[in-house]
């Protein structure tokens, strides 16, 4: 890798998260807002986020007796890393460069990638040395554990249509974006992946710990659980993370299941500047539609399960629908 | 005196209060866990103790009653009528009529209150805060309504010893009347949010069980007797005020399901019949409230005087939002100021019921099971723990034997 290809991808990498910060920030404060209003409240204005991160970063840090300090200072900056690092493989808008990292990751490496911030919170929960976080970290474990049978099906649902279709490296994320999958099935196919699109949309509260699927953090029962101990800086770092973690799932479940761009419709020809940025726009809107009816809309109709209802809804309702939908895909390339 | 060992716990020991998002006053719960599931509960209570009685009896009758109605944050009405009951009983003063009816209508625009303000915190409690928020707001109608009827939103303040302090006249009917289509119009959302959503039927059928042998042992009162299939209503028992003119049915949850399991989900079923069974309640009383003066001494230096006279001692009960209150009260003649007053706040009798409701439920389950009795701790706690960790029991010759000794002192330092 020559000099300027290295300058190029630290830029970029900078560039990329800066936009997660921010971008994680404003969506985290339209979603607030957005549920307010369907709440029939007023609800925050929609920077708070980024109020509330100001405020929290002058902040004390507080760090507990018995806590393992390095341990507990480490876990917020790893799972801000971690989260930032998954946003330089996902493909979004057609831009220029995108994605930084793009032709080195797959599929596979993204699904170990988003493990990795559940962790730190899990090792920050288990180091901070009070037994609500502990609680907290056990549930958190036990949640990952949950959601991943849905999103392996789905994963491997669409490496084996791509590998089907004898494209080379079924799993890239480039091959995804180049080909959209609806595109490439037929009615029960569509069927499928509808069931697929379905069980996606479902996994992404429990990969952010949201309503109903936020027993790790439960804040009536076990009083913010993993996080309890957590103030100040380090707080506001796993805010972050979580904030850049927003950004991360809506672009995977958009890359997998709409990864056109607005220029594939209407032809935009008058100058690339003026297509790139229409581009990122669409792409905004459709992380936007991604939010509202996966976070927003869930959190705000629905009570909070318990942990072991968690399990049976990812694995007994959700595992099923997901399988269904792999099996109806597979079926669908035998019947045409 | 015997001291009670505090055993070393075999799985994991952890504490939920005194301070918990949980838990809305100050209570205390020491679990025995093993993994998610609760093994043994034990609560202590007595964080909030505020020495209402000894204020109380300080003061002169009509002063202790206003104090009375401070008790409470939410049962603003109830504390007032037990109170007045038993001063009325004392003093031989005949309520009159119209003044009954007064107090019931008062009484049951304060349980649609009470009863909306427990669904929003159990809504709360399971992490449902569309619902809570729904059910806060439809709740603001009545608050609304009772400052309309009485002047103020919280402690109402129309109870006087012989009667209430203000009247209903037939001009503010209508405005009563449309609150109570509202109510009916917010019944039928608020059964379909609490009652059809399936993640709160999740939550909470089968979840805290109390069966109804257990609340036989136990004595609950209010919905959480009537949730387990216990009929029990001093407003039906022992009719009181405007009851005994009209009728009433224990509401348990068999009306709507036609079962009791005596879970959460029972618990809500319970309280939303009550919220149908008080708008009926109002109406009914509305339409025959009838004519006639409102305080029997309307005089408050008349009244004083006759119960400065008076002599002797009883029982004020009510049945509260949460169940049976009671009071007692003794006067002595020539005293401004009870000689002894007594209060038993509804959740003294719901406490125990949380032991049976939590062993073998998970940690999840504590917030909405503590909910469900709906608890008022300020409101019950009659001692302040000095030393929570030493325990033990006393029994009832000790006790005996404990207070000979204090009045043989206060007597010697009398003599001195």
């Amino acid at each position: 890798m020559n000099a300027t290809a290295l300058l190029l991808t630290v830029a970029g990498t900078i560039g990329m998260a800066l936009f997660g910060l921010f971008a994680g920030l404003w969506f985290t404060g339209i979603d607030r807002v957005l549920a307010a209003r369907m709440q029939a409240r007023i609800g925050p204005p929609v920077r708070q986020p980024f109020i509330d991160l100001s405020k929290l970063l002058v902040k004390q840090n507080v760090v507990p007796a018995n806590a393992i300090p390095w341990l507990f200072n480490g876990a917020p900056l790893l799972a801000l890393a971690s989260a930032i690092t998954i946003l330089l493989y996902i493909p979004m808008a057609a831009l220029p460069g995108l994605p930084v990292l793009g032709l080195q990751g797959d599929l596979v490496l993204i699904m170990y990638l988003l493990l990795i911030p559940g962790l730190a919170m899990v090792a920050g929960g288990l180091a901070s040395g009070s037994p609500y976080a502990t609680i907290g970290a056990q549930r958190e474990m036990v949640t990952m554990i949950a959601y991943e049978l849905p999103l392996a099906s789905t994963v491997i649902a669409f490496a084996w249509k791509l590998a089907q279709m004898n494209v080379a490296n079924p799993f890239s994320l480039s091959t995804l974006a180049a080909t959209p999958i609806w595109t490439l099935v037929g009615p029960v196919g569509f069927m499928g992946l509808l069931l697929l699109l379905a069980t996606m949309i479902l996994v992404v509260p429990g990969e952010l710990g949201r309503i109903p699927f936020d027993a790790p953090e439960a804040e009536t029962e076990i009083a913010g659980g993993l996080l309890v101990e957590y103030s100040g800086r380090n707080f506001a770092l796993f805010s972050l993370s979580l904030a850049v973690k927003t950004i991360v799932v809506t672009s995977l479940l958009v890359a997998l299941f709409f990864p056109w761009n607005l220029t594939d419709f209407v032809a935009i020809s008058c100058c690339p500047y003026l297509a790139s940025a229409a581009n990122a726009a669409f792409f905004l809107l459709k992380l936007f539609v991604v939010l509202f009816f996966s976070v927003t809309l869930v959190r705000i109709s629905v009570a909070r399960f318990r942990i072991t209802q968690v399990v049976d809804v990812y694995w007994k309702v959700l595992g099923a629908l997901s399988i269904v939908g792999l099996l109806l895909v597979m079926v669908d390339a035998y019947v045409r | 005196m015997k001291t009670i060992e505090v055993k070393k716990p075999s799985g994991y020991a952890t504490q939920i209060g005194p301070a918990h998002p949980a838990l809305k006053e100050p209570v205390m719960f020491s679990l025995d866990i093993e993994g998610e599931r609760i093994k043994k509960v034990d609560f202590v209570p007595g964080m909030a103790h505020r020495g209402v009685e000894w204020m109380g009896m300080r003061r002169n009758c009509i002063q202790t009653m206003y104090l009375a109605e401070r008790i409470c944050g939410i049962c603003g009405i109830t504390h007032s009528i037990s109170f007045s009951r038993a001063v009325e009983q004392i003093a031989q003063i005949q309520v009159p009529v119209r003044a009954h009816y007064i107090r019931s209508i008062v009484g049951e625009l304060e349980r649609i209150h009470s009863h909306l303000l427990w669904a929003g915190v159990a809504a709360h409690e399971l992490g449902f805060d569309s619902a809570f928020y729904l059910a806060w707001r439809v709740r603001e109608n009545v608050m609304d309504l009772l400052e309309y009827l009485t002047g103020n939103r919280v402690h109402y303040a129309i109870i006087q010893i012989g009667g209430v302090r203000r009247d209903i006249v037939p001009d503010q009917f209508p405005r009563i009347e449309e609150s109570m289509k509202f109510f009916e119009d917010a019944y039928a959302k608020l059964a379909a949010v609490f009652l059809d959503d399936t993640t709160v039927q999740m939550r909470c059928r089968g979840c805290g069980v109390l069966t109804y042998d257990e609340a036989r042992e136990l004595c609950p009162v209010g919905p959480t007797a009537r949730a387990s299939g216990i009929k029990k209503d001093v407003r039906i028992d022992h009719a009181y005020a405007a009851y005994g003119d009209i009728e009433l049915e224990y509401q348990t949850p068999d009306l709507l399901t036609g079962e009791v399991r005596g879970d959460v989900y029972d618990r809500i079923i319970t309280r939303l019949l009550e919220v149908k069974q008080s708008i009926g309640i109002v109406r009914q009383l509305l339409a025959m409230l009838p004519d006639g003066p409102l305080l029997a001494i309307p005089k408050p230096a008349v009244l004083l005087a006759k119960l400065k006279g008076a002599a002797g001692e009883a029982v004020g009960r009510h049945e509260a939002p949460r169940g049976e209150v009671m009071h007692y009260v003794r006067l002595e003649a020539g005293k401004d100021e009870p000689a002894a007053w007594k209060v038993k706040a509804s959740s003294y009798s719901n406490y125990l019921s949380w032991i049976p409701m939590m062993e073998g439920e998970q940690i999840a389950d504590i917030p909405i099971i503590a909910a469900s009795i709906d608890p008022c701790i300020s409101c019950t706690d009659r001692v302040a723990l000095v030393r929570p960790d030493s325990r033990q029991i006393l029994t009832k010759e000790e006790l005996h034997r404990l207070s000979v000794e204090k009045t043989r002192r206060i007597q010697a330092s009398l003599v001195k």
